[in-house]
C-alpha cells in the first residue's frame, strides 16, 4: 500500500470446472467492488465453471465489508449448486471468519492443493 | 508521552480513505506497547467505523469523517464521527447480523465491540454520530498488574 491507496489483486485460473482465485492485499469498502466484479465475471465467462477456491494466502486484510463480498459469491455459487472453499488463511483473517461464522459454511483448508482435492 | 494531546484528521467521506484512516490510527498507536495482533485488532475496529460513517452516515455521499486519537490513562482512545443522517435506534444497530444494506454482513459493531476494551455510540438522527473506542494494550495492563504487586508495604 503506498499513498493511502489500497492494493487488491486477484490471479484466477481455471483448473476443470474450477475457478481458483488468488487473492492479495486488502479487501475492504474500497476494494470490495473490484473483487466483487472480477469474480462475478469469471464465474460468467467460464461455462463450466461451477465451484470456487479462495486462496487467501497473501491477504494482508479483511472487515465486514470484505467479508460480506465473499458472502455474496458463496451464494451465488451455491445458487448454481457449486461448492466454495477456501485456503491458506492467515491467522488475522482465519479469526474474522471465525467470529462472523463464515468458517461454518465455507469450509478452510490450510493448503491450495487440499482445497482443490476436496472438490 | 503527552497524555493531553489529541491528534484530529478529518476525512473526505470516500471509500479510498478506510484504509488511510487504518494507517493513520495504526501509526498514532505505535506510540503505545501494542503486539502485533492486538494493533491488527484496532485496524479492523477504526475500518468498520469509519467505512460506517461512509455507507451510513453519508450514504455513500460527501460528507467529512473526523478522526480522533488520544492517549487517555494508558489506552488508546479513537473517536469516529460524522455529521451524517444519524442512527434512529442505537441498540438495534449494535445487534449482530443487523443490517439496511444488502450484502452486508451487520457485523461492523461487533467487530469493534470484540476488538477493542470498550465502545459507546451517540447519535441523533440528522446530526450524526459519534463512536468512542478504547484499547489498552495487554503488555502494559500486565505491567501496572506487576508493579502493584510489587509495591513495598506501606
Amino acid at each position: 500500500m503506498a499513498g493511502g491507496r489500497v492494493d487488491l489483486r486477484i490471479e484466477a485460473d481455471r483448473i476443470g470446472n474450477i475457478l481458483l482465485a488468488r487473492v492479495e492485499g486488502q479487501l475492504d469498502l474500497s476494494t470490495a467492488p473490484a473483487f466483487r466484479a472480477k469474480l462475478d465475471a469469471e464465474l460468467d465467462g467460464g461455462r463450466n465453471l461451477k465451484n470456487l477456491v479462495l486462496n487467501l494466502s497473501r491477504m494482508t486484510f479483511i472487515d465486514s465489508s470484505g467479508l460480506g463480498v465473499i458472502l455474496g459469491r458463496y451464494k451465488r455459487i451455491s445458487e448454481r449448486g457449486g461448492r466454495m472453499v477456501a485456503a491458506g488463511m492467515p491467522n488475522n483473517i482465519m479469526r474474522l471468519f471465525e467470529l462472523s461464522g463464515m468458517q461454518k459454511i465455507i469450509p478452510v483448508y490450510s493448503t491450495e492443493a487440499e482445497a482443490l482435492k476436496s472438490l | 508521552m503527552n497524555e493531553d494531546e489529541r491528534v484530529v484528521v478529518k476525512l473526505p467521506s470516500r471509500s479510498e480513505n478506510v484504509a488511510l484512516a487504518r494507517v493513520i490510527v495504526a501509526a498514532f498507536a505505535s506510540r503505545l506497547d501494542f503486539t502485533v495482533p492486538e494493533a491488527e485488532e484496532i485496524s479492523v475496529a477504526v475500518s468498520e467505523a469509519v467505512s460506517n460513517c461512509i455507507i451510513h452516515g453519508y450514504r455513500n455521499g460527501p460528507g467529512l469523517v473526523k478522526l480522533e486519537m488520544a492517549v487517555v490513562g494508558g489506552a488508546l482512545e479513537v473517536v469516529v464521527a460524522d455529521r451524517g443522517c444519524g442512527i434512529p435506534d442505537v441498540k438495534q444497530a449494535r445487534q449482530p447480523a443487523f443490517t439496511t444494506v444488502e450484502e452486508r454482513m451487520g457485523l461492523g459493531f461487533v467487530f469493534m465491540e470484540s476488538f477493542m476494551d470498550a465502545m459507546t455510540v451517540a447519535s441523533r438522527p440528522g446530526r450524526g454520530t459519534r463512536v468512542v473506542m478504547r484499547k489498552r494494550p495487554e503488555r502494559e495492563a500486565a505491567k501496572s498488574a506487576l508493579s502493584e504487586q510489587c509495591l513495598p508495604d506501606q
